[in-house]
């Protein structure tokens, strides 16, 4: 298959790379990294050996390679900037999201329609003019008519290191680590959205829920044992072959619907979904906003949604970025890019766009001495996003916004 | 909008401990026999359960012989006897631990005291195996509803603690009004605590038979790398074959043979099957320790008078210790060299009575006394903070023993720590991960403080969906109880090895450590909140 789509190859890869630079210390450094795209680099995913400490003269290199980089990625992506802007008339500091009716969500829309019209196959009418220029290199890769937001070289990348998904102290062992972080958000906002239980050991019970960029399923199976009808879907076949082996060996996981497929795919069959779970994936995609719209159609009127992903802020660039890739090496350099990293506020208001409002935001917070990741306010660098699906649907409201 | 964190649901789980399984298999499916697939762990499916044990202890096979119970953790105080097991289910009620009372928990344990079904009479002569339970311990009990069972057989309280050494250069007197508390700790038989378990367990229960396999583990065997991993995707093709589907299920979980024939599948193992744990050794999992050249006996003596002071004299071949257990009775601990202990085990009850008299009072050198630079010494840290009222207190002598009441058991002393707690689908908990000399009676604490980790990180990750075998998840139990383990280790092994040696300088440093516990309040307070379980450390706040 044609690595179609970008979002799906592995929802958890985004992850990859934040580990807090600034904080880390030489025996935190072990446990942060094992990215699993550093795994990709190196043959032997077990064979990491992260310098506990950068030289002097390392750092330095990365800081002037950090102040350029900044500045060419402050020119590139304008439309970005341009949100951010515009929503910075309620700028918020903190994580907290402005109101819906507040965010001038029109006046993003050329820049992300733009966008979408390189590689969009579920926008109804066609696209007005033509981006000016690509957001990014691998942006018009993903571009047939009939492909997705997905973009084919993530998903290369995710696919030589799927076989590692479930090996606890393999290269995704941050992962596993910051798995639980991530399902007690998932867990308190469903429970309080949807009025479950929250002692209750399956509060998800009955939910059809949906995970978008599944990768071996480290979430799916998860969110099945807490009682949901998962369907999961990667853009990778071999994720989904080695989750879909995996689930089967508990009763308990083995209802999980994986299928190879994208969004934008089970979109046209008009699946709907309680709940849509699409994690550490959107900075892999190459339309973020036609992404956020397929999230959206796939939600029922009054469903959740649950996005995370890394911010663009300094901090992540230098934990995610400089540390992680230039300087300890545990991801190849350019596992992320800069310009596709997406903040909270660009997030709001795509989500909004996409009829999706944004009602709690969390940051994950990593301590390198505990080796814990927790829940904060702090969203600087990981952050997790739960939005409810308002009634209009996705197509309408943005037929609406182009008149 | 932050994240408001979680309602807590595992912090409320995490009051029960329960959840636990020792042994668990999950579903089961046995061959054979009608399954009950005993293991606790769990599954879904029946309610109950669950909780249970955490202490674990009860757990699984005994394993070495002796029978005693199973596994528990313990050392107690005695080292080497585990006490009971417990079985502990502790079960706080259901509303309690809603995370986890879907978990299937199975106990294998073929202690016969699993047997009993009522309250242990009050009268009659106490068992010489006793433990002594720290406030800690007590309110994990608590928390389990196991605590109401206790008080209605024979337990007994102390609030006052002596201890002091033959050297007479000093003694250190504890009482629990120095930090506020009404007791020190509590010393209660080990049939008493493990059938107070069981009946936790029973009240929780319709059927405690399906919960207990009174049988013995013959082997264990873990889902192989490969199989576990599941990753052949070769073998995709027979995920539709309903047969294969469930050899696949049970390919990921433990299988363990019972003796009477029966299989069990589990998604855990927890061995709680004290120092000589069969689970750990067939899991091949190393330890670290050695044996000290000591003997511990243990017996029970009577007392003219009611005895209401826990009592420990160093002497030069082991400390001597002389606990409360109600009535009139009191338990002694002695510790000395294998041959000593052979003699004092042999010898008449009118002797043995006699050199426990002598050795708790005048025997190997004077009693002990206050000097002036004691006072200075008390009036120096005075200023901080409140003088802890058992500064003032003089030396006693222990209550006489009138005789010897009970068989005299004699078992050698070792220290073990085991270099993982955790492997992938088991969990090592109490006298299986460690034992500790028993010369501060804090074993079977620390064996409790591992099955309460344990319940609680078990049901934090039920809370977020994860297999409750998962090697992740459990690695959060072994890094919440190694440092305090290890911790507790040290300072025990420190004690012994301090109290052991006869050099002139080392005494004085030795009657140093006690003045210095006598006449300093804050040291004095720190100390005894981390003898009560209290503080992680013995970190000095």
């Amino acid at each position: 298959m044609a690595a179609a789509a970008g979002e799906a190859s592995g929802s958890d890869s985004g992850w990859l790379g934040r580990c807090e630079f600034g904080r880390a210390s030489p025996r935190g450094w072990d446990t942060v990294c094992l990215f699993g795209l550093w795994a990709a680099t190196r043959v032997s995913p077990h064979s990491q050996s992260p310098k506990p400490s950068a030289p002097p003269r390392a750092i330095a290199a990365v800081r002037r390679r950090l102040s350029l980089r900044g500045t060419m990625l402050r020119r590139v992506s304008p439309s970005l900037r341009r949100a951010l802007h515009w929503s910075a008339s309620t700028h918020y500091g903190g994580a907290q999201i402005p109101h819906p009716s507040l965010s001038p969500s029109q006046a993003l829309q050329p820049q992300w329609r733009c966008h979408a019209s390189v590689a969009s196959s579920s926008a109804p009418s066609p696209p007005p003019p033509p981006p000016s220029r690509p957001r990014g290199p691998s942006r018009s890769a993903g571009g047939g008519p009939t492909v997705s937001s997905l973009n084919p070289a993530e998903v290369a990348k995710f696919a030589a290191i799927a076989e590692t998904w479930w090996d606890a102290n393999g290269p995704f062992k941050p992962l596993h680590l910051m798995n639980p972080t991530r399902l007690s958000f998932i867990r308190s906002t469903l429970c309080r959205h949807f009025r479950r239980d929250p002692y209750s050991s399956k509060p998800l019970e009955g939910l059809k829920v949906i995970d978008v960029g599944c990768g071996g399923g480290i979430l799916s199976e998860p969110l099945a044992r807490m009682g949901a009808t998962v369907t999961a879907i990667d853009a990778v076949d071999k994720n989904i072959k080695i989750a879909s082996i995996h689930a089967a060996s508990d009763p308990t996981t083995a209802s999980i619907e994986y299928c190879c497929t994208t969004a934008e795919a089970l979109v046209k069959e008009e699946r709907l979904f309680d709940a849509v779970i699409s994690l550490e994936v959107i900075e892999h995609v190459a339309n973020p906003m036609e992404f956020c719209e397929s999230l959206s159609a796939l939600t029922v009127p009054n469903g959740a949604t649950v996005v995370s992903t890394i911010n663009r802020s300094m901090r992540a660039y230098a934990t995610a970025i400089v540390a992680a890739e230039y300087i300890l090496r545990w991801l190849p350099r350019g596992t992320h890019e800069w310009s596709k990293l997406v903040t909270p506020e660009e997030l709001s208001l795509m989500l909004q766009k996409a009829s999706i409002s944004v009602e709690e935001m969390a940051g994950f917070v990593y301590n390198p001495l505990s080796g814990d990741w927790s829940l904060s306010d702090d969203i600087s660098v990981n952050y997790i996003a739960f939005g409810v699906k308002t009634s209009e649907t996705p197509s309408t409201n943005s037929t609406e916004a182009r008149l | 909008m932050k994240p408001k964190p979680e309602p807590s649901p595992t912090q409320q789980a995490a009051r029960n401990p329960h959840t636990l399984h020792r042994c668990a298999a999950q579903e089961a499916s046995t061959a054979g026999a009608p399954l009950h697939p005993p293991p606790r762990v769990a599954d879904e499916s029946d309610a109950r359960l669950s909780r249970l044990h955490h202490a674990l202890q009860a757990k699984m096979l005994r394993g070495g012989g002796e029978s005693d119970p199973a596994a528990r953790q313990g050392l107690l105080r005695r080292a080497g006897f585990a006490c009971g097991c417990g079985v502990r289910r502790g079960a706080r009620v259901a509303a309690n631990m809603p995370l986890t009372k879907h978990l299937r928990v199975g106990i294998i344990d073929s202690n016969p005291a699993l047997k009993s079904r009522n309250h242990l009479t009050k009268n009659g002569i106490p068992d010489s195996r006793v433990s002594t339970v720290t406030p800690a311990t007590i309110s994990f009990f608590k928390d389990i509803g196991a605590w109401e069972h206790v008080q209605q057989q024979r337990h007994a309280f102390f609030g006052k603690m002596q201890v002091w050494d033959y050297t007479g250069l000093g003694y250190t007197r504890y009482n629990a009004r120095d930090v506020g508390k009404e007791y020190l700790g509590c010393v209660v038989e080990n049939k008493v605590l493990c059938n107070s378990l069981l009946l936790r367990l029973q009240e929780e229960l319709d059927d405690i038979e399906s919960v207990v396999y009174p049988t013995r583990l013959v082997s264990l065997t873990f889902p192989s790398k490969s199989r576990q991993a599941g990753m052949n995707p070769a073998s995709s093709g027979q995920l539709s074959l309903g047969h294969a589907t469930e050899e696949l299920h049970r390919s990921n979980l433990v299988k363990l043979d019972l003796s009477d024939g029966r299989s069990l599948y589990s998604k855990l193992v927890i061995g709680a099957d004290g120092s000589k744990s069969n689970v750990r050794q067939i899991a091949g999992i190393k330890t670290t320790g050695w044996n000290y050249p000591q003997s511990a006996i243990i017996c029970t003596v009577e007392h003219a008078v009611e005895n209401d002071c826990a009592w420990q004299r160093f002497l030069p071949s082991g400390p001597i210790a002389l606990l409360p257990v109600g009535n009139n009775f009191s338990n002694i601990v002695w510790t000395m060299s294998p041959e000593e202990s052979l003699c004092h085990k042999s010898m008449s009850p009118e002797e043995f009575v006699k050199s426990v008299n002598h050795a708790l009072d005048f025997g190997y050198g004077p009693h002990p006394s206050s000097s002036a630079l004691d006072h200075y010494m008390e009036q120096l840290f005075s200023g901080i903070g409140n003088t802890a009222a058992s500064t003032k207190e003089c030396f006693e002598v222990p209550p006489k023993a009138t005789g010897v009441v009970s068989e005299r058991m004699a078992f050698p002393l070792s220290l073990m720590h085991s270099h993982d707690y955790v492997s992938k689908r088991l969990a090592l908990v109490g006298d299986a991960a460690h034992t500790v000399h028993p010369l501060a009676g804090q074993g079977v604490n620390l064996g409790f403080g591992d099955a309460a980790a344990l319940a609680k990180v078990i049901a934090e990750g039920v809370s977020v969906g994860s297999d409750v075998g998962d090697l992740t998840l459990l690695q959060r139990y072994e890094k919440d109880r190694k440092a305090a383990n290890v911790a507790m280790t040290a300072v025990l092994d420190g004690f012994q090895k301090l109290y052991s040696v006869d050099f002139g300088p080392l005494n004085v440093v030795r009657a140093a450590a006690f003045h210095g516990a006598q006449y300093i309040s804050p040291l004095k307070r720190n100390i005894i909140s981390y003898a009560m379980g209290d503080m992680k450390l013995p970190i000095f706040s």
